[in-house]
């Protein structure tokens, strides 16, 4: 019963976008790292992606919003910091729908996700959200965002 | 006031006071992408004092993390008195920052190591960032000393007037010693070596000239600090202490 509770919980987990990446779920970025049921309730454990990322806050309310709205009440939200959260909890999947939307997703070579080129230039390592840098296309002339690897 | 509170609350306090400075630089960057860079940092700091006054307010067991940081005086604030310093212009705040996250890097690699293992991992997830924001400050450096004589003598300056803030870093007051003997902080003294190493080898590439040692200023971690830091709380608190306990 509490197990299929659980499968449940990670199912609307699912349906929570990150608020500046809309494309993918709070589950897709990896920030969730477990939900268990002790004593009377739920805990959800969230490792914060940077530190200063105002969409850590955003993605807690909406977190809450959605588990109220499916009558579950009885869960409480656990910041974990160990271990550091990092680019490499994202999926193959989830970097393909960066890439589609328009965000070169973490990776040794930065490729641009426009045209493929492995020719791309560095602008400045700070973009319009904490977890992003800077790019230009040198062949297609492109510039694009660059999802940072931690 | 236990001392693992007290030795939180100053890691909290410099980075909420330079975070602070930082975004001040918003809407002022010399061009849009630093303008961005700049305000991130400033948001990384925030984040990174948000955790540490979280669990000093949990070692403490009255106060909030926001009671922390917008409900006490200057001569309460333990932070450096590096990070106080004003922004100037862009050479100044590049070598402020250069100066301190030169000494960030060293000091959260080594408290990563923790018996604490809240503070280990709190110094962890700073690191990642913090190695990017030496990477940006040093970037800058090298570049403005390595530019025109103009730029050359504007980050100087820079050097030159925060260099008597440095000495402190390395201090060791009783709190520091107990909270090193226990396994859970570091040795400050111990990190002066790389230090000098790090700042020595950038100043070079950087064609800047490392100051003499001379005069040192100290005091923050008893509270004591220059007329500068009255004026951040002042903006930074109005709020609070206009409205006490408003919430957003």
């Amino acid at each position: 019963m509490q197990s299929g509770k659980i499968d449940k919980i990670w199912e609307l987990l699912n349906t929570v976008p990150d608020p500046e990446i809309p494309v993918i779920s709070v589950v897709e970025l990896g920030v969730i790292r477990n939900v268990t049921f002790t004593k009377n309730s739920y805990v959800i454990s969230i490792t914060p992606t940077y530190s200063g990322c105002p969409a850590v806050k955003a993605f807690q309310d909406d977190i809450k919003v959605c588990l109220k709205d499916n009558d579950i009440e009885n869960f409480e939200l656990k910041i974990v910091y160990s271990p550091a959260w990092t680019t490499d909890w994202m999926t193959e999947k989830t970097k393909v729908k960066l890439k589609k939307y328009g965000i070169a997703p973490p990776s040794d070579t930065v490729v641009c996700p426009q045209c493929d080129s492995e020719e791309t230039e560095l602008i400045s390592e700070f973009g319009a959200t904490a977890c992003k840098a800077l790019y230009k296309c040198s062949d297609c002339l492109e510039p694009f965002e660059f999802f940072k690897c931690i | 006031m236990s001392d693992l509170f007290t030795y939180t609350l100053r890691i909290a306090d410099s980075s909420l006071i330079l975070g602070q400075r930082m975004s001040m630089w918003c809407s002022k960057g010399p061009t849009l992408e630093e303008d961005i860079a700049l305000s991130n940092i400033g948001l990384d700091m925030f984040g990174q004092a948000n955790g540490f006054y979280e669990y000093a307010a949990q070692l403490d067991g009255t106060k909030s993390a926001d009671d922390l940081a917008f409900n006490r005086n200057e001569r309460e604030f333990f932070n450096h008195q590096l990070v106080e310093q004003e922004n100037g212009h862009f050479g100044i705040t590049i070598a402020r920052n250069f100066l301190h996250d030169v000494f960030n890097f060293l000091f959260y690699t080594q408290l990563a190591n923790s018996k604490d293992e809240t503070l280990a991992a709190l110094a962890a997830k700073s690191l990642k960032e913090v190695k990017y924001h030496l990477r940006h400050s040093s970037n800058w450096l090298i570049r403005l000393g390595d530019g025109t004589d103009k730029s050359n003598a504007n980050i100087q300056e820079g050097i030159n007037t925060m260099w008597q803030f440095t000495g402190e870093l390395f201090e060791m007051d009783e709190i520091d010693k107990q909270i090193l003997s226990a396994g859970i902080g570091v040795d400050n003294t111990a990190l002066k070596n790389d230090w000098d190493t790090l700042v020595n080898n950038t100043l070079q590439k950087a064609k800047l000239n490392r100051p003499e040692d001379a005069y040192m200023a100290t005091g923050g971690k008893k509270g004591l600090h220059t007329e500068h830091l009255g004026f951040i709380l002042a903006e930074m608190q109005y709020l609070q202490r206009a409205y006490p306990d408003a919430k957003w």
